[in-house]
């Protein structure tokens, strides 16, 4: 009997790929952490849901500095994913389910700055920016490794939540002190600032994620004239 | 002349008697019995369920039912959800509506599955039937608001307003105000396949309101979370409850009002809507997850871990709908919650993905056969399969009356021993004597065909996708399950042979939908000369088949067992096989 595609090549791309999560031994480019400090920080404690979510880990080149396409190879696998030819009607699911799923269904990956591997976060499960840069704080963990950082990423995440007119200082604050501005790549293909835009607004037009060093965000073209001060 | 038998009932008492006799089955038996019982039976019975519309004309259930308050009617082949079906194929109720509307005038029930509804048809409804009660609409089609609002408008004593996941025309969001003031009978409504803007919130409370015996009602999307209380405080009687949206900025007031809303409500036992969940409002609802006996998530883009929070909290579920981010932890979290649970259901978030994206396999599915004594229903998308597991779930529940299993990769083997599943589903039938319902999928030769046939003699409806080997498949099937109703096979290499040699069988059948697979047209029409009572109808949109050689494929099949003779409303690209004498049989 013929088969459709090459037995438990899926399969073993998947669990190879897990396997190799847990073992996390790539460090961020020039920051001379050894492998064992990373491996420690556990970035497997986040099981769940997060971890099943599409992973493509880096491969040993250099991660690019800047922001356009970081693909990488899947770890261990020497092709892509086969390509599954759309079926009519297979696998049965009606269309007003497909309707719904497509609605709420909005995979973005998501990238870090000098981090080797990038993420896909699906926008359809949050509400708001508070809980997605949370979840992303969560993801990146162990790339953002001085709390300062942490701290900083939260302090966006106050300020995207609050719905009152941003004063453009405090914002400007919050950029100043941290290292990674969250910015996204809109359907124009700008680069914008996450948290400009009305939530809704946001998920429809977001097609990826970049959690850029904020050396370069000064490249961004704000909707506030935001100017980050360089050196942060 | 009727001799007068010292031991016979007046035609009144048997007609009594008779009114206790709910069941189809058991009201046909009756009148089988002899003529009289035969007329009796016919002037009593007051509902009827025709499961193919075109296996009989409204002119002969009119003319042997005259009495009839409640009619049930099944259009589309069961394949039609998922495409296979090509528009316009048919299945209209009008045609039935204005026969209705002449002989039944007393009409209270209309329940649709899979039909094309017009407003047109709505019209005539709400026009004539003066008592109307209860219509049902559940994958329907072809009708607007504008239908709805004449529903509203003029039936007095409408009870339930159903519609399902029908596809509705949104023209304007005003036609619940149709609904007089004066209206107040409403128990069940469920719009919540509406779109965004098909529904005025305003009136929509104020119609929850004024109807004290509402027991279900379930929302469309649109319909936001802070409203969820205001509806609930005026309907704490519902028994049903499906929300709009479940996400909003997580604020205290809102959540502690909600909270409050729903706990107000004693008999709430059913829930469902959650679109767009925001995780943070679902324990609103924990004060009565201890009721809940049914769960519908099934939109709920939510994660394992608040699925478990939340199922945790529900022990006297017996049915859930759920998306696969339930995954295998949560699913064995519902097996030692959840003792009652007899129906579980599990849907892809994600069907057309090249890789899983949740981690949910087959040992879910185990836990929950293992857990759970009194599942019986079973709907599971999934990955991966294995034999072994579906022998465990065999052995684990036997019990099981429907089980659908859809291994999302066509032809996938187990994927430990890259051996078919023909063995796993063999433990399905054999072990599950009571099995009504199978779907199967995955990599599956003849012999799991040849299982079915031995062990499976309650079955009553098949659905087969990319399996199978040669006709001796469906020969196994067509000549062993001796209950089939209903056969669907798509893209199987299932040829003329083994559907000539059963067509006897297929007189005793329902309905067999057969595309993608190998049947000539020239068995069609053989098929369609030797079966009068069959209606054998070929889709074929390449253009007519006997513009093709006779041993050509055709692309889809519909067989079905009618009295009505062929149908007069197809479309060009269907054609019946029937040979020219069939004329004459109609009524």
């Amino acid at each position: 009997m013929s088969l459709e595609e090459a037995p438990g090549s899926l399969e073993s791309d998947v669990t190879s790929m897990r396997f190799e999560d847990t073992e996390l031994t790539l460090g961020l480019p020039g920051e001379g952490r050894s492998p064992a400090v990373i491996a420690g920080v556990k970035c497997s404690a986040k099981r769940g849901f997060v971890e099943t979510v599409d992973l493509k880990l880096g491969s040993c080149s250099r991660a690019p500095s800047g922001g356009g396409d970081t693909h990488v190879n899947e770890a261990g696998a020497g092709k892509p994913p086969p390509a599954k030819a759309q079926v009519i009607g297979w696998p049965p699911v009606r269309s007003s389910r497909k309707k719904a799923i497509n609605e709420s269904c909005k995979y973005v990956k998501v990238a870090v700055d000098g981090a080797p591997y990038l993420r896909k976060v699906n926008l359809g499960v949050y509400s708001n920016y508070h809980d997605l840069m949370k979840d992303l704080e969560n993801l990146f963990t162990c790339c953002i490794i001085r709390e300062y950082q942490l701290i900083s990423l939260s302090l966006i995440c106050i300020h995207l939540n609050r719905k009152a007119d941003r004063e453009e200082s405090k914002v400007m604050d919050a950029v100043k002190g941290m290292e990674y501005v969250p910015t996204y790549e809109d359907k124009d293909g700008d680069w914008m600032l996450v948290g400009d835009v009305p939530w809704k607004m946001f998920i429809e037009s977001c097609k990826r994620i970049r959690l850029m060093k904020s050396s370069e965000a000064a490249v961004l073209a704000p909707k506030a004239s935001l100017k980050c001060s360089g050196t942060c | 002349m009727q001799k007068k038998m010292a031991y016979s009932f007046p035609d009144e008492v048997l007609e009594h008697v008779f009114s206790f006799i709910q069941s189809d089955k058991d009201r046909n038996a009756v009148s089988m019995v002899c003529k009289s019982w035969y007329e009796i039976e016919r002037w009593c019975r007051r509902k009827i369920f025709i499961g193919n519309c075109y296996a009989v004309s409204p002119r002969i259930m009119i003319r042997r039912f005259p009495e009839i308050r409640s009619v049930e009617l099944k259009g589309k082949p069961h394949f039609a959800d998922f495409n296979l079906v090509p528009e316009g194929w048919g299945g209209y109720i009008l045609p039935w509506i204005v026969e209705m509307a002449g002989a039944y005038p007393w009409l209270e029930e209309i329940r649709l599955k899979r039909m094309v509804v017009t407003d047109e048809s709505l019209e005539l409804i709400a026009k004539s039937f003066k008592n109307f009660k209860v219509l049902v609409l559940s994958f329907c089609e072809g009708f607007s608001t504008d239908g709805l609002a004449a529903i509203a408008a003029s039936c007095k004593n409408l009870k339930e307003l159903d519609l399902r996941e029908s596809e509705v025309d949104d023209l304007s969001g005003h036609w619940l105000s149709h609904f007089p003031e004066t209206y107040t009978s409403l128990v069940s409504l469920n719009i919540s396949c509406l779109g965004s803007d098909e529904v005025s919130f305003s009136a929509l409370e104020r119609l929850v309101g004024r109807c004290p015996n509402l027991r279900t009602l379930q929302l469309n999307r649109a319909v936001p979370l802070d409203k969820i209380a205001t509806i609930l405080r005026r309907a704490p009687q519902l028994v049903e409850f499906g929300t709009g949206t479940y996400a909003a900025e997580l604020r205290p007031d809102v959540f502690s009002n909600l909270a409050g809303a729903f706990s107000s409500c004693k008999e709430l036992r059913s829930l469902s809507g959650f679109w767009d969940v925001v995780p943070a409002y679902l324990p609103a609802i924990y004060s009565v997850c201890s009721r809940i006996s049914s769960l519908n998530l099934s939109y709920a883009t939510i994660q394992s871990h608040d699925l478990i929070k939340l199922v945790c909290h529900c022990p006297s579920l017996q049915r859930l709908l759920v998306l696969d981010y339930i995954e295998d932890s949560g699913l064995e979290a519902l097996a030692s919650s959840c003792k009652d649970l007899q129906e579980l259901r599990v849907f892809p978030s994600d069907p057309f993905g090249a890789e899983p994206n949740v981690s949910l396999t087959e040992q879910g599915l185990v836990a929950v056969s293992l857990g759970c004594p009194k599942l019986q229903s079973v709907l599971y998308f999934c990955h991966q399969m294995t034999n072994s597991a579906l022998v465990n779930i065999a052995q684990n529940r036997p019990n099981l009356t429907r089980f659908r299993l859809c291994i999302i990769a066509p032809r996938k083997p187990d994927y430990v021993t890259l051996e078919p599943l023909d063995v796993g589903f063999g433990a399905i039938v054999q072990h599950c004597k009571d099995l009504r319902r199978l779907s199967l999928s995955g990599l599956l030769t003849d012999r799991v065909f040849e299982y079915i046939g031995t062990y499976a003699k309650k079955l009553e409806m098949l659905s087969v996708a990319f399996a199978g080997d040669s006709d001796l498949g469906l020969h196994h099937v067509l000549s062993g399950c001796e209950s089939l109703r209903k056969l669907e096979i798509r893209d199987c290499s299932f040829g003329d042979k083994a559907l000539l040699a059963n067509a006897a069988k297929l007189e005793t059948m329902r309905s067999l939908w057969m595309s993608s697979c190998s049947v000539s047209f020239g068995a069609c029409k053989l098929l369609g000369q030797k079966m009068p009572r069959l209606n054998v109808e070929v889709i074929d949109e390449r253009g007519p088949p006997d513009s093709r050689p006779e041993s050509c494929p055709v692309e889809k099949l519909y067989i079905y067992r009618s009295v009505a003779g062929p149908r007069f409303d197809m479309p060009p690209f269907v054609w019946t096989m029937d040979d020219e004498d069939s004329a004459l049989r109609l009524s």
